[in-house]
């Protein structure tokens, strides 16, 4: 791990050296209420709960997760510090996780901004408060999983926009994998756990389990499993560029 | 200390470094010369195991580049092509954090830190922004970074690109007053670097090494080693000229164009370069013949540099 919290220092101080960061949380910050209380009706709902709050999350995240991460990469490919930055006495597999937990690190901060809708609830009425943190968990964890692509798709091309239209894409896939529609419409052709199976690769299938309260080791497992894999399909792609 | 064996790199196919094998030894300086494009930067990205090479190896220290990546690392101050630094970085943030990735901290950081500041003369740009500087402060951060671990090898490339002459008579000034105890390797494609710091120059082009050796071995083989240039008034030229051809130790003679008014010129070439500096002016002296000047050359690195790279 030798390397690790240089690494790690530099990249969250990169964010918030440049506009990105600023711009990122206030639209972040935006978007997370407009969802909950225009497009959610989170007064008409008359719960005190945070579940349709995170209820658009998911979607949310598809767009803004890859545009914190689509420059971990990308950018040190372009201005040429990946030369730099890749002939250290460090592992590569150090200096991935080191870059995807200060990107990881940011989106928490972000995500913690969000702590007036926890006063709101208090506020309205009693909320139980074992889902809220549950929620909170799933969330990072889920934008975790989120971050693993938008930052493996980014070690793929030099170019941002390509890094952020790529690593939506895929994320959209792991969404819709979840989505209901889709599930029935599989249910209707397919045996009934063929459809299960499927929805059992999503981001939105896992999330909502945590989302309602329930900690189930396995949804865990599953983000973090996704987080290591695509994180080891990182290194392998940028040691496969370096070869070529 | 600098191993390398028959290191080559392909991409697509087609070789962009062909069989190149060298040695640096503690105390050298081996430039590294070559036509843009030549396999220079590529080579010192195989040696830094930024790359991989295709076929061949090389020994950084006795550690070998396939084996030991990260020990190679360490031992290398690597100064990248076009000088690559973090631009929202300030310039002592930024050294700091390479001597933390280079494993210092505390005291030991901070005094690593300011050495490398004074040496490189960075001092006053210390809380400036890199994205800020000039091309030459960039240069010199770059530079600062590959040497705040104090490392046994540096593996510079184009380590002056972008200086104005006195920071280029600096920058060479430092390289040549670290070169006592280390091993150095600099890519550089101006040829009055190589007299200027280095004591052996490897000429490369497409990929092959092409010529080897200190500067003076390398010039050697110029055209124009040892001819000399003989200048006389204009009146009696046209008999020295056959004269001259005559001299059983003189291979050619060249006419050459008018620089001052009244005066020609004539430049002797020997035969097999060998020097014919005293027989020349013997001869001269029991013919009473005026000069006006007499030049002998030893030969020029860049008619060499592009007989190699050119044709070849």
């Amino acid at each position: 791990m030798n390397g690790f919290n240089p690494i790690f220092k530099r990249e969250l101080l990169a964010y918030f050296r440049s506009p990105v960061a600023y711009v990122f949380i206030i639209i972040f910050l935006a978007a997370n209420a407009g969802c909950t209380f225009f497009l959610g009706n989170f007064y008409n709902s008359q719960q005190a709960s945070l579940e349709i709050f995170f209820l658009f999350h998911p979607w949310l995240y598809l767009f803004l997760i890859p545009a914190v991460g689509m420059r971990l990469w990308s950018e040190e490919r372009r201005s040429g510090t990946a030369e730099l930055l890749l002939t250290f006495p460090v592992r590569l597999t150090t200096t991935v996780f080191a870059k995807f937990f200060a990107a990881w690190f940011f989106i928490g901060i972000a995500l913690l901004l969000t702590f007036p809708m926890i006063w709101t609830v208090h506020f309205l009425g009693s909320p139980d408060n074992g889902p809220i943190i549950t929620g909170y968990l799933g969330s990072f964890l889920m934008a975790g999983s989120y971050l693993a692509i938008a930052s493996c798709t980014s070690a793929l091309t030099k170019n941002q926009v390509i890094s952020f239209i790529l690593s939506v894409n895929i994320c959209l896939i792991m969404v819709l994998l979840g989505w209901g529609v889709l599930n029935d419409t599989l249910n209707a052709v397919f045996p009934v756990w063929i459809g299960d199976l499927i929805s059992q690769f999503s981001f939105t299938t896992h999330f909502d389990a945590i989302r309602r309260g329930v900690v189930d080791l396995r949804d865990i497992i599953y983000f973090a499993s996704i987080i290591v894999v695509v994180l080891m399909l990182n290194v392998v792609v940028l040691d496969s560029h370096k070869a070529s | 200390m600098i191993r390398v064996h028959s290191l080559s790199k392909n991409f697509n196919n087609i070789p962009a470094v062909d069989q190149v094998s060298f040695e640096v030894q503690r105390g050298e300086v081996l430039g590294f010369l070559g036509p843009n494009g030549a396999g220079k930067s590529t080579t010192m990205k195989m040696l830094t195991c930024f790359i991989p090479p295709s076929s061949g190896s090389a020994e950084i220290c006795g550690f070998s580049i396939l084996d030991d990546a990260l020990q190679v690392r360490a031992q290398i101050g690597y100064l990248p092509e076009s000088a690559p630094s973090y631009d929202e970085m300030l310039v002592g943030e930024f050294l700091r954090f390479v001597g933390e990735i280079r494993g210092f901290s505390g005291r030991e950081l901070n005094r690593r830190v300011s050495i490398v500041l004074e040496m490189t003369a960075l001092r006053e740009v210390e809380n400036q922004m890199i994205e800020t500087l000039s091309k030459g402060f960039r240069q010199r951060t770059s530079l600062a970074q590959a040497l705040i671990h104090d490392p046994p090898v540096l593996i510079l490339d184009e380590p002056t690109d972008g200086l104005d002459p006195n920071q280029k008579h600096e920058v060479r000034s430092l390289i040549k007053n670290m070169s006592e105890d280390r091993t150095i390797l600099i890519s550089t494609h101006i040829l009055e670097e190589v007299d200027a710091v280095c004591t052996r120059a490897m000429i490369i082009s497409a990929g092959k090494v092409v010529g080897y050796g200190t500067p003076d071995e390398l010039r050697s083989r110029s055209l124009y080693r040892n001819s000399v240039t003989v200048s006389v008034n204009a009146d009696n030229h046209v008999p020295l000229m056959n004269d001259f051809n005559e001299l059983d130790f003189v291979y050619s003679v060249e006419h050459l164009p008018e620089q001052q008014q009244g005066l020609v010129s004539m430049r002797l070439y020997p035969k097999n370069k060998e020097s014919i500096t005293r027989q020349l002016e013997q001869y001269l002296c029991t013919k009473k013949i005026p000069l006006e000047q007499f030049v002998v050359n030893k030969g020029r690195l860049d008619e060499v540099f592009r007989e190699l790279t050119v044709t070849g």
